[in-house]
């Protein structure tokens, strides 16, 4: 297994001890975001999202299904994360393991618990049929981070998406045929912000070897002011101050994050 | 050569190819940075990317062979690369394009000074729009070559189509579904550079005249592809050289 070795381990620390990153940047900010949408034929929506050298690419598929009987106005949404081998020596071959089922799990619950996807509109007939939204992303180059890289993918994909021409008497979907219809999302947009904690230190956007040696992380789903989901991940404890800390964090950040994503929607 | 001549100015094709002519083939290299070599191969919507990593230790250990490295290449589709989504995850048709790839690349790589050692070649493609095999080949072949991975020769595949009566190069999917006359055979194929056939694939129906006509169409095809994948490892090369 390859892991970020103790040396680089001990410089990463030595230098957030004066407030730099290896990559020279602040604690506090993110590496360069590349946004690219619409990258897919058959897809009926996709993004692909480049931070530094991490690159994720999400596609978004629609299906007619039957509604879950506790939701019959309602559609469903699946999202799903495959990391492939492709992506990074450290991925093997396999059924999925937790990380990717973690990302497509954070992913699912920042969309579905912000209220971004008006699911009622996502509705044919009630009880009978409604639209299903498949969010699939897949790594491309594992450099850190991907959680978030694979939540702005699936956000810049749902806005991309054109819902295709659904014929009911056949009950046939012609994808061939997309309307200029877009799917009923809120303009206002949730965002996942990921914190790790190294030493006494919290920095957004690790590298895949800041990742290795971070000690606990906090995943935020929302918006600038609204917490819609949250975990936190890893071992290591958090007091309370530094959990007031993560959200103060979390909201600079988010803010700051939107302002560059905005420009692609 | 006489039956294709012949035959070439009647025939339309969907797109408004001629017979003899390829989609536009993009390809590049190092498209991963983290892998030890990696290439993009597209033949106009259907894209494959290939990334190499290795040579590294073979796991599982029992599947280590002492006498010389192993060839391992995996084939997967995005979900979204097709109309209809597929799910995640191998598949019975995609497990044996993965080892139809292997037996394709092997004969090139020589991997006798790496006992012990698996190169793992993940092939994943992002859009479909048939001959995805194919693309997948030709991009697998050029990150073997930018991973550095000692070869004596590069891969190139093509498919060949029989629409009806009518030798094509390059099938894309509205093709591949041909329905009039006597339907489509695809005849998927790879050759190394010097002419060598590395794998055959055919579905349909065709008389041994016309096959051997469509062998010919395709080595002729791939020997123009072949010129194409070598000009894009030399800029790998020369971008590298200009950044020192």
């Amino acid at each position: 297994m390859i892991h970020t070795t103790r040396v680089t381990a001990e410089r990463i620390k030595q230098y957030l001890k004066e407030g730099k990153r290896f990559d020279g940047r602040k604690p506090e900010n993110y590496r360069k975001i590349e946004i690219e949408k619409g990258i897919s034929a058959h897809a009926e929506g996709s993004a692909r999202v480049k931070i530094g050298k991490t690159e994720v690419i999400v596609g978004i598929k629609m299906s007619v299904g039957e509604p879950y009987p506790d939701s019959p106005d309602k559609g469903n949404l699946i999202t799903t994360a495959e990391l492939i081998p492709l992506s990074s020596p450290r991925i093997e071959l396999g059924p999925p393991k937790f990380n990717s089922i973690e990302i497509g799990r954070l992913v699912d619950r920042m969309l579905r618990e912000s209220g971004f996807i008006d699911f009622k509109g996502l509705c044919i007939k009630e009880g009978e049929k409604v639209w299903t939204l498949f969010v699939d992303i897949y790594s491309i180059n594992d450099d850190g981070n991907l959680l978030d890289a694979a939540a702005i993918g699936a956000i810049i994909a749902l806005f991309d998406t054109k819902i295709p021409k659904y014929d009911e008497e056949s009950d046939k979907i012609l994808y061939e045929e997309p309307t200029d219809e877009k799917l009923p999302l809120s303009k206002e947009f949730p965002l996942s912000i990921t914190i790790h904690k190294i030493g006494d230190y919290f920095i957004v956007d690790p590298t895949k070897e800041e990742e290795d040696i971070s000690e606990t992380r906090v995943t935020i789903g929302g918006y600038e002011e609204i917490v819609s989901s949250m975990q936190k991940g890893m071992e290591k404890s958090l007091n309370i101050e530094e959990m007031l800390k993560v959200l103060e964090i979390s909201k600079k950040v988010n803010q700051k994050l939107r302002k560059e994503i905005e420009k692609y929607i | 050569m006489n039956y294709l001549e012949r035959k070439m100015s009647e025939f339309k094709r969907p797109d408004g190819r001629k017979v003899d002519e390829t989609r536009k083939i993009i390809a590049k290299v190092g498209v991963v940075p983290n892998a030890d070599g990696s290439a993009m191969f597209a033949f106009g919507k259907t894209v494959a990317i290939a990334a190499v990593y290795g040579p590294k230790n073979m796991h599982p250990q029992h599947e280590q062979n002492p006498k010389q490295g192993t060839l391992r290449c995996t084939y997967s589709m995005n979900s979204f690369s097709v109309q209809d989504r597929i799910r995640p995850g191998p598949s019975r048709r995609s497990m044996e394009i993965s080892e139809i790839t292997t037996w394709a690349l092997s004969p090139v790589v020589m991997l006798k000074n790496f006992p012990n050692t698996v190169v793992d070649v993940h092939i994943n493609i992002l859009q479909a729009d048939a001959s995805t095999r194919c693309a997948g080949i030709n991009a697998a072949s050029m990150a073997l070559a930018h991973a550095g991975i000692p070869m004596k020769d590069l891969v190139t595949s093509i498919s060949i189509g029989k629409l009806d009566k009518q030798l094509v190069v390059d099938v894309n999917k509205k093709e591949e579904d041909w329905e009039e006359g006597e339907g489509a055979t695809d005849i998927a194929m790879s050759f190394t550079g010097s002419g060598e056939l590395t794998h055959i694939q055919l579905d349909g129906h065709i008389s041994n005249e016309e096959l051997k006509t469509a062998i010919e169409l395709g080595r002729a095809t791939c020997k123009k592809i072949y010129e194409i994948q070598k000009k894009a490892l030399k800029e790998a090369v020369k971008i590298e050289e200009e950044e020192e």
